[in-house]
């Protein structure tokens, strides 16, 4: 049976198959549908940690015990992986391991465009690369069979478009799930200097292996077409090539780390002139480029965002060899516009509770040390209330530098971090900030999920990735057991309360956290009420409204104007009003 | 051969262009076509753009649309319908909603809405067809249906059966909604 299916959803089915029965992730696009839909599988279990590192950690002990194991992050999650998989990489594994890192070529939903594939080569792992559904399924099964025969975790490498774009995919049925016995092995598993030198070694015998399995591995295979140009590729570019130069000599490539060496020479002893056509960085080009074989690649495409039909048939067309017209032609355009249309930046929900804190930080000129997430929306304009954002948990560590560097920023300097956020990595942040003698401020948003990836849960939302309910993390006492004395809780829907308590602490010389709390106003659990409307005779067209950068609120004809339908009467706009022309529905003689 | 067909979908979060697109894609499967869909939705509920594109053919590859490729656009949104229509072939056919949604620049009035934006896409485009796709799901029923209004018009310029669309909506569609949505079809495909 074939079905439909993205990238993410055909890795789950894969995992449930090759008979995966224990998987890990924290969410991050592209990656989260993977862990969301393997979850509801039968007879397997599936878990949201509160970081990437812990992810693969209880991947690491799951497959040491002898299980199937699935790891799931977008590309960056790995760096805060990166400690338990180096190791890993010489422990091994017992039952197979998959490590999906789910890279984000062109930044549709991340801070950078790292190509994790580097990973690999350092960590030497393999690395395997879908170009398709069927090939991110199918490559599920052939990583854990890797895994298992060479002792090895594995990267499954994805990008955005492979996970998001749909494909048939032929459908079998699972197979039996085996947990393999687990046996004491300190020399594998113990990594003390003295056993760690012996696994080292094994790393090099291993990737001689890996290197001769890559020469006949079934996922890398040349298509002669052309002898004039052979294209070496991989991942979701080879789909590009086949409609930009059909008839090409393609050596396609899906198992990308170790590269197979021989079959590269013998590809490029059949053509006459070589070229890597690859997303982002020259992984490939410069592995090819150290066996001494001449190759072109980055000196005709960018090394950086999304590679397409049309950018490759551009690209390559200088070189003399035939492409699709189609996409060598500058198409005939239609010039849409001369000015350019008014973007559609995505921007904090109407009635999102968590609104009016931005609002109060610009109002206090605040410098603020911004995080991942949909508080990062903080910083669109109007609102313009972020002056950093690195990388998730950075917000506190770098309020503390900024203190630490500028005595004057003390007082004047927040950090502003979501729930999920600060358990992954903001607690040690503030763990910092008190014991390093800081006096930051840090805004603890709480709105009871993970929100911009889709309302996953976390550690403190009381539920768990499978629907079990789970103890609530109490994030006022854990802040206070760090050494916190000054904590205070907020309704973010209270302004003039959210303004003194900021007004408060910043201007307190000891560390403090205000949790400010309400639920994100998508989720089921959000109190909405009769929307706001405005009293067109009270409205003296101010603008002052329109700075919270409500969706639901705009300007027409000279007043202020809120569209009923999207707004979820949070009351924002009531409260910073100065006439009283917002009134709550149903209400204006109140 | 069949001859392959590019399709875009563009619209702003919470229009329903992914259902819609769920609905195509399975109407091109009944129908035997390879597929590939592509879908960018990150964004999608903080009111960004939606833009999906669905390739139907006998073989198809890459799962993006080349500028200048797409055999139909379908705009949920009007300026969204002019951003888009680079993509248009140049005989391609534009189907709009005839509604305008303004984004947060243009609410804070940091831009301006092009209210011409209906005539330029008619002066570049050689094919386009406007409709107040709203209006008629309200008479539907539902304003939610607007989003299969526009999959009716869709499917009337597609080679793909009826009956195979209204197994395809049927599939797609949530149960308690199917006599609304199997309405809005109708009225959109005999437009």
């Amino acid at each position: 049976m074939k079905e439909l299916l993205s990238g993410n959803a055909a890795i789950a089915r894969g995992a449930f198959e090759a008979g995966i029965t224990v998987a890990a992730g924290y969410p991050g696009t592209p990656s989260t549908e993977i862990l969301e839909t393997f979850a509801k599988y039968p007879d397997i279990y599936a878990q949201w940690s509160p970081n990437e590192k812990v992810a693969l950690e209880v991947g690491a002990g799951a497959s040491i015990a002898g299980a199937r194991v699935l790891v799931t992050m977008k590309h960056v999650g790995v760096n805060v992986a990166a400690d338990p998989l180096f190791t890993l990489a010489y422990t091994g594994v017992n039952g197979g391991l998959i490590l999906i890192s789910a890279d984000d070529p062109g930044m549709h939903s991340s801070q950078n465009e790292q190509d994790n594939r580097f990973y690999a080569l350092m960590n030497k792992i393999p690395c395997l690369e879908p170009s398709d559904s069927q090939e991110a399924k199918d490559m599920v099964s052939q990583g854990l069979e890797i895994s298992e025969q060479f002792d090895t975790p594995v990267m499954l490498r994805l990008t955005t478009r492979v996970s998001h774009s749909q494909s048939f995919v032929e459908i079998k049925e699972p197979s039996p799930k085996n947990i393999r016995p687990y046996a004491k092995d300190p020399l594998k598993y113990v990594m003390v200097p003295a056993y760690g030198r012996l696994r080292r070694i094994f790393l090099e015998e291993r990737t001689a292996q890996l290197k001769a399995y890559s020469e006949n591995c079934p996922l890398n295979f040349i298509e002669w077409g052309d002898r004039s140009v052979g294209i070496i590729t991989s991942g979701i570019s080879y789909h590009y090539i086949k409609e930009a130069l059909p008839n090409a000599s393609v050596l396609k490539l899906g198992f990308t780390h170790p590269l197979p060496e021989n079959l590269i020479k013998e590809f490029a002893a059949g053509v006459e002139r070589l070229v890597v056509v690859e997303e982002l960085e020259p992984f490939l080009e410069l592995q090819i480029k150290a066996l001494g074989l001449t190759v072109q690649g980055k000196d005709l495409l960018p090394s950086y965002g999304e590679l397409s039909a049309s950018i490759i048939a551009r690209g390559l067309a200088p070189l003399g060899i035939a492409v699709t017209e189609e996409y060598l032609a500058q198409p005939e355009v239609i010039a849409a516009s001369e000015t350019p249309l008014p973007g559609r930046p995505p921007v904090m929900c109407a009635g999102c509770p968590h609104r009016g804190v931005f609002y109060t930080l610009q109002k206090n000129k605040l410098v603020v040390s911004g995080d991942i997430g949909c508080y990062t929306l903080g910083s669109m304009s109007p609102l313009n209330a972020m002056d950093t954002c690195i990388c998730m948990g950075a917000s506190i560590g770098a309020a503390l530098g900024m203190e630490k560097a500028n005595p004057d920023m003390a007082r004047r300097t927040v950090a502003v971090i979501g729930d999920s956020t600060f358990l992954h990595s903001g607690v040690t942040g503030l763990i910092d900030v008190v014991y390093n003698g800081g006096t930051s401020t840090v805004l603890i948003l709480d709105n009871r999920t993970t929100a911009m990836t889709g309302h996953q849960e976390n550690p403190a939302t009381g539920s768990t990735l499978m629907g079990k309910p789970a103890p609530e993390v109490d994030l006022e006492a854990l802040v206070r057991a760090i050494g916190v004395k000054r904590v205070r809780t907020v309704d973010p829907l209270n302004l003039k309360e959210l303004d003194r308590a900021v007004k408060e602490e910043t201007a307190a010389i000891e560390p403090s956290v205000i949790v400010v709390r309400r639920p994100c106003a998508l989720l089921k659990k959000a109190i909405t009420s009769e929307p706001a409307e405005v009293n067109k005779e009270a409205c003296i067209n101010c603008g002052i409204c329109l700075k919270l950068g409500c969706p639901a609120i705009s300007r027409q004809e000279d007043k202020s104007h809120v569209t009923a339908i999207q707004c979820n009467g949070c009351g924002l706009c009531l409260q910073v009003c100065p006439k009283g022309a917002l009134v709550k529905r149903g209400e204006e003689n109140a | 051969m069949r001859k392959s067909l590019n399709i875009l979908l563009v619209g702003v979060g919470g229009q329903g262009t992914i259902l819609a697109t769920r609905v195509l894609a399975k109407a091109a499967q009944e129908a035997g076509y390879d597929i590939k869909v592509s879908e960018i939705k990150g964004m999608a509920q903080r009111g960004g753009s939606v833009v999906t594109q669905v390739r139907l053919g006998e073989k198809v590859y890459s799962p993006l649309i080349a500028e200048g490729s797409a055999d139909v656009i379908l705009a949920f949104e009007k300026m969204e319908a002019l951003r888009w229509l680079p993509y248009l072939k140049q005989d391609g056919h534009i189907i709009i909603n005839d509604q305008a949604i303004a984004p947060v620049p243009v609410l804070t009035g940091a831009a301006v809405y092009p209210e011409d934006c209906l005539e330029r896409v008619k002066q570049l485009a050689s094919h386009t067809m406007v409709v107040d796709a709203l209006n008629i799901a309200v008479d539907c029923g539902n304003p939610k249906a607007a989003n299969v209004v526009l999959m009716g018009m869709l499917a009337k310029r597609l080679p793909i059966t009826k009956e195979i669309w209204l197994k395809a909506l049927k599939a797609r569609v949530p149960e308690r909604f199917i006599d609304v949505n199997l309405k809005a079809f109708e009225q959109g495909f005999n437009l």
